[in-house]
């Protein structure tokens, strides 16, 4: 599967401001260091449990994010920082959670694989793979009814798209014409296994949407402008009560699947093209290229690195949660009483 | 007050709901313009329009996950799975997503949802549309667990279910359906997690749900022409559980027997039986004795349905058998 950046005619990237530009490279940048982060705490021991990182697809979480309203609902999956971090947690907030500590997002209490943060419009991250893709469709149909105009956004991987919550999803999302935007990350493998060798279409997520009355949609998920541009597109369609979109968006993980999985299985020429399409690479080039000064984006990375490495020693020297903490919070009284 | 059908007040609960709060909104496969297979939301679609009841395809996952997002960012979904056998199609939605949200959170999201559901024999439908799963329901923390008895209770526990901030399976009797009963005029509300005594005697303690709870009620009329007082109890609510009510009521008599309709292992009389024994040890008379479905799918013949399904006569038997008559 090569990229074919000639699927979406996102002509208008190259008319973006300059400042939502500098916008999509900083939360990039946020994003990669953060995630390198979140690996080398696994490796000093600090994460526990297990970690699907999203190095190699920043790019969809930053065009979306900046494509978003702050009202708008994210709904992840287990790989769901990026998404997480994009719409504005803080980098302690997560890397406390990966490492089980009160300060962490939901305080140790749902993990690297649910990250939550309502206060973001970050509705939950979803580790039963499709199991969101409804509930997004329910979180927009609430707007829907609300009045509020308010857009879901549910990201998934190219594995969801053989499941039947993706179908049920879009098909009640098409027929109730829901403001929400189901977005593939096709990053070409679910977890050892090649998409391709398990489905009966090309494009897991885009040759479906026909069946749901939907156009076809496949754009390059490495290149954050046409993402921007695409989401931007879709948000408003869904906004103005056009109903839901699908877009696929093709990208690739440079890391495993998950922090056990050294991702062996993976053609080395593959690899290679595909961290040549490097994200946040390509993008700090074209800004270059269209004239943004290199001190600018050293800064944005300088930055970056320093408020990621006041975050990871804030989480580290957070106490770990309490542990009455563990019996909290099963019912809306903040208790968890069955019985009298 | 007014005599209403069981199915009549499951609407009435719900058209009450509605109307006090907008943010009510009904769902499910034929819910809306049909007004329910089991007739049990006749009316609404007419008086609340098609904005606020709506009729879904055959896709659970599609409601149970809608209901969640709908509960998460503001309305008050009450979404119905036709049959409780179905709850296995979107299982996921009720163990892993919908009970556990709100704890995994932190507390940052909670579902204030209702998912009413047909459950139980007695129409002979076989195997998977007859099933009692209410101990399905029971097993996963974060999920409150109601089946009531009456037509006043259809309409004021769901009405509870409802108002309730948490998420409740609710579950709706087929072979109630039609009975009929005294439901209190305007508005009716019976809190959740509180059992029902139904009447008092000194001889044996009978613990019931649902549509076993007028077959116990039966079987103590027939206890009491042969001289033998039970105290009948409604258990009405699994979770939150009435505990207190079921000791003080155990430890009267001494003698308990449960009467559940869920096969044998792991039914919801299991968990009673556990709590009196550990709790008041000391005022049992004999052991626990468990009246139950046997470990067997449900058969279809009418014949062999009723051999399974706990009778009247069953429960005489062996309220007399525990108790050495």
């Amino acid at each position: 599967m090569s990229v074919t950046r000639q699927a979406h005619p996102a002509q208008g990237a190259a008319e973006l401001p300059e400042a939502t530009r500098l916008r999509l490279f900083q939360l990039q940048v946020e994003i990669r260091h953060t995630e390198k982060r979140a690996y080398d705490l696994f490796l000093q021991n600090l994460v526990k449990g297990t970690s699907h990182l999203a190095l190699g697809q920043e790019a969809v979480a930053a065009g979306f994010a900046a494509a978003m309203n702050k009202d708008d609902y994210t709904f992840c999956t287990y790989r769901g920082h990026h998404h997480t971090l994009a719409r504005g947690a803080s980098m302690q907030a997560v890397l406390g959670e990966l490492m089980g500590r009160q300060c962490g997002l939901m305080k140790g209490k749902g993990g690297s694989m649910h990250l939550t943060s309502v206060a973001h419009g970050v509705m939950g991250s979803y580790a039963i793979v499709g199991a969101h893709l409804p509930i997004a469709a329910g979180a927009a149909w609430s707007a829907q009814y609300r009045g509020t105009k308010q857009v879901a956004v549910a990201f998934f991987g190219d594995g969801a798209t053989n499941i039947g919550a993706f179908h049920e999803a879009l098909n009640l999302a098409a027929v109730w014409k829901l403001p929400v935007i189901f977005c593939c990350e096709n990053n070409m493998y679910m977890e050892y296994t090649p998409i391709s060798a398990v489905t009966a279409v090309k494009h897991p997520a885009a040759d479906r949407a026909g069946s749901y009355g939907l156009p076809r949609q496949v754009i390059d998920g490495n290149d954050a402008d046409i993402v921007y541009s695409t989401a931007r597109d879709a948000i408003a369609k869904a906004r103005s009560g056009g109903g839901p979109s699908l877009i696929e968006c093709l990208t690739y993980r440079h890391s495993g699947h998950s922090r056990a999985d050294p991702a062996k299985y993976r053609p080395k020429e593959e690899l290679e093209e595909w961290m040549k399409r490097d994200p946040v690479a390509l993008y700090r080039g074209r800004l270059l290229a269209a004239g943004i000064a290199e001190a600018a984006l050293a800064k944005i990375e300088a930055e970056s690195m320093a408020r990621l490495d006041q975050a990871t020693e804030a989480a580290k020297a957070s106490p770990t949660p309490a542990l009455e903490s563990a019996m909290t919070d099963v019912w809306a009284d903040g208790g968890n009483a069955w019985r009298n | 007050m007014a005599q209403l059908s069981y199915r009549d007040a499951v609407a009435a609960g719900i058209a009450q709901e509605m109307r006090r709060d907008e943010r009510v909104v009904l769902f499910g496969e034929d819910t809306a313009a049909a007004g329910g297979v089991f007739k049990t939301t006749v009316g609404l679609f007419e008086e609340f329009g098609p904005r606020r009841v709506k009729d879904t395809p055959i896709s659970e996952l599609a409601i149970l996950g809608a209901a969640m997002g709908a509960a998460m960012t503001g309305l008050r979904p009450v979404a119905e799975i036709m049959f409780s056998d179905f709850l296995a199609c979107c299982w996921d939605y009720v163990a892993n997503e919908i009970a556990k949200t709100r704890y995994m959170s932190d507390g940052q999201i909670t579902l204030p949802l209702v998912i009413r559901t047909a459950n139980g024999a007695g129409s002979r439908f076989g195997a998977q549309h007859s099933q009692s799963v209410e101990n399905w329901a029971m097993a996963i923390p974060g999920i409150k667990v109601v089946a009531p008895s009456s037509p006043a209770d259809a309409k004021g526990l769901l009405a509870s279910a409802i108002r309730d901030p948490d998420p409740v399976l609710f579950f709706e009797h087929k072979s109630l359906l039609a009975n009929k009963g005294e439901v209190p005029d305007g508005e009716h509300v019976e809190p959740l997690g509180k059992a029902r005594v139904l009447r008092t005697g000194a001889d044996a303690t009978i613990i019931a749900l649902a549509a076993m709870v007028p077959r116990a009620e039966k079987a103590a009329d027939a206890l009491a022409a042969e001289g033998i007082k039970a105290t009948v109890i409604d258990v009405r609510s699994l979770v939150p559980l009435d505990a207190k009510t079921i000791l003080v009521e155990s430890a009267r008599t001494g003698r308990v027997f449960t009467v559940e309709e869920n096969p044998r292992l792991c039914g919801w009389g299991a968990e009673i039986a556990s709590i009196v024994q550990e709790e008041i040890f000391s005022s049992l008379k004999g052991p626990i004795i468990r009246i139950t479905t046997p470990h067997v799918p449900l058969p279809s013949a009418d014949q062999l349905e009723d051999a399974v399904i706990p009778t009247v006569a069953r429960i005489v038997a062996e309220v007399k058998r525990g108790l050495g008559r």
